[in-house]
């Protein structure tokens, strides 16, 4: 088999082009209802303002005003991309008003949940499989246990852990793991029992073990449904260590910039902490991606 | 030396919608060295019969002996190599991978693995094909690819379920010579399903002809044919009387429809 050259120049650039074109559109799109939106929204307050100076606004007044209000109602994109901008770029890294430094605690908290919820998923998966008495016992309950809403749960957690001591990190990767931990065992009892019947028979006709069966066919069938519900999971985590950010107290994190933004009504800084977390969780769910395809790839799973 | 010995096997699968009799009373002796042919209509139980001298089934009543011990023991020592209808290779091991996995589950050594694999690559002519993934193979080299897997561990016994039945015709001729040259080569037993007439009749030295329900053997006509076959052997008359034999013997069997 001969691998078929990459075809440099402008073919590769107008392809590329023609596959971002739709995005752009619609992204576009986005940006033109937004700012209409944040004209139409803000303009009943700087005709207030406007009304109680006495002064007269003229149509492109009211517009140039509606953009560039410290306290908008709906902040216009250029003025979030501003605050984005200052947040990530325009402070030393450790000050309480870097982006990256809430950031940065966010996504510890983020990993450590998704590392447990996966571990926890995948072991609640093996154990499915395995055990006919998990295996009908288990799932129920952990249906039952994303039922709870998490905004409800979340403040318990971080006031017991409090109760004892444990603040910081642990308690709001524990409500990470919480919601992340279901979509791998969902995923990962699916892909254990990928496997048909004849794989299993020729196992059987090996004489294989159980471990053996599980390393050498389970768990590789089940890898491509491991990276689908690993992408679902981390997005899980993170809002859920946002949502553990968000009870009182917190100071640190996305969720605390967002909440003390909406103390103040600083609206810019609530949507530039979103916008962050929007990234910071594209970006994880493109390294899965990327992990996926390497991973897939070495196998020969991918062609 | 009697490899295998069926006496009034019966199984019985229950069904949400009753019983189903898959076998019924089914004697058989098979001797070492003997390629043997299972015939007959679609539900007849071949597959389930050969289900069961692999231990995947369990007779309802009747014994069954597999090299002198009950199927499930010989399962465990491994007595038999299984090759199903469609390869089932693992799509994320290369051709040798795939090959050396029972060897891996056995236990041999990596060097072991390394030489067998070889071996059996050669014999059923994929040597230089090892690297490559199951997807860069045509149906008929995968075929080839999951005898190879089932030849490595060096078992006695060779079960076939249809292994050819989805291929095209001159594609399966070269493999049923194949196959008879590796039969001749290794000296094993091989028990075989198929629906073809002239395959049954160009392999087998026993042929077992069987009716569905309840599923039984009809006839079981052994072969007066040499072992060495050349693929012209089917235009001989002794060829086109034996197919006829096997023919009638699969029309009794639908006699009592
Ligand atoms: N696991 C099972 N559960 C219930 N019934 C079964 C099962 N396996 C086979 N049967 C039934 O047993 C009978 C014999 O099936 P078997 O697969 O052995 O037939 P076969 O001769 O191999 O047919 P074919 O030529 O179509 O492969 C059929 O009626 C089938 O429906
Ligand atoms: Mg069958």
């Amino acid at each position: 088999m001969t691998e078929s050259a990459i075809p440099l120049g402008p073919g590769v650039l107008g392809r590329g082009f023609g596959r971002a074109l739709p995005i752009l559109t619609v992204l576009l799109a986005i940006v033109v209802i937004w700012y209409l939106a944040a004209v139409w929204m803000n303009a009943p307050w700087v005709r207030d303002q406007a009304a109680r100076a006495d002064a007269v606004l003229t149509a492109s007044d009211l517009i140039r005003q509606t953009l560039t209000l410290e306290r908008p109602v709906l902040p216009a994109p250029h003025q979030v991309a501003a605050g984005l901008w200052d947040g990530i770029a325009g402070q030393s890294i450790t000050s309480k008003r870097s982006l990256v430094w809430h950031g940065w605690v966010t996504l510890s908290a983020t990993l450590a949940g998704f590392a447990i919820g996966t571990v926890a998923g995948i072991g609640l998966a093996v154990g499915i499989v395995h055990n006919r008495a998990m295996d009908q016992s288990v799932m129920p309950w952990a249906v039952a246990s994303q039922t709870v809403p998490i905004l409800a749960i979340a403040p318990m957690v971080i006031v017991v852990f409090a109760s004892m001591g444990v603040t910081g990190l642990l308690p709001k990767a524990i409500i990470a793991a919480w919601l992340s931990f279901f979509p791998v065992l969902v995923g990962m009892v699916k892909g254990f029992r990928t496997p048909d019947a004849m794989q299993l028979d020729l196992m059987h006709s090996w004489n294989a073990s159980r471990a053996q069966q599980f390393w050498r066919l389970r768990l590789p069938s089940s890898l491509p449904y491991l990276f689908a519900s690993l992408k679902v999971a981390i997005a899980a985590a993170l809002v859920g260590t946002i949502v553990g950010e968000l009870p009182a107290g917190a100071t640190a994190g996305l969720g605390a910039r967002l909440l003390s933004g909406s103390y103040y009504g600083q609206t810019v800084q609530i949507w530039s902490a979103l916008f962050a977390a929007a990234i910071l969780a594209a970006v994880l769910v493109m390294l899965i991606g990327a992990l996926e395809r390497l991973t897939l790839r070495r196998m020969g799973l991918a062609r | 030396m009697t490899v295998i010995q069926a006496r009034d096997v019966s199984l019985t699968f229950q069904t949400a919608d009753g019983p189903v009799h898959a076998l019924k009373d089914v004697s058989l002796t098979i001797e070492r060295g003997d390629f043997v042919s299972f015939i007959g209509p679609s539900g007849c139980g071949k597959t389930t019969f050969l289900r069961a001298i692999a231990a995947l089934e369990t007779p309802t009543a009747g014994t069954l002996e597999v090299a002198g011990m009950a199927p499930d023991q010989a399962r465990r020592q491994r007595a038999y190599g299984y090759v199903f209808q469609a390869p089932g290779l693992y799509p994320w091991r290369t051709i040798a991978g795939n090959i050396s996995l029972p060897l891996e589950i056995m236990g041999f050594s990596r060097a072991d693995r390394a030489q067998r694999t070889q071996r059996v690559l050669d014999l059923v002519d994929l040597a230089g094909f090892g690297a490559k993934y199951p997807w860069q193979l045509s149906g008929g080299m995968q075929q080839r690819a999951s005898i190879a897997r089932a030849l490595a561990f060096d078992a006695d016994i060779l079960l076939m379920d249809e292994p050819f039945g989805a291929l095209d015709e001159i594609v399966r001729d070269r493999l049923n010579e194949a196959l008879l040259d590796l039969w001749k080569k290794t000296g094993k037993t091989i028990g075989f399903v198929t629906h073809s007439i002239p395959e049954a009749v160009y392999l087998s030295t026993k042929i077992v002809v069987m009716s569905p329900r309840p599923g039984r053997i009809t006839r079981i006509i052994d072969s007066p044919l040499p072992r060495d076959r050349p693929l012209e052997i089917r235009d001989t008359p002794e060829f086109i009387a034996l197919a006829q034999q096997v023919r009638e013997g699969l029309r009794e069997g639908h006699g009592y429809d």
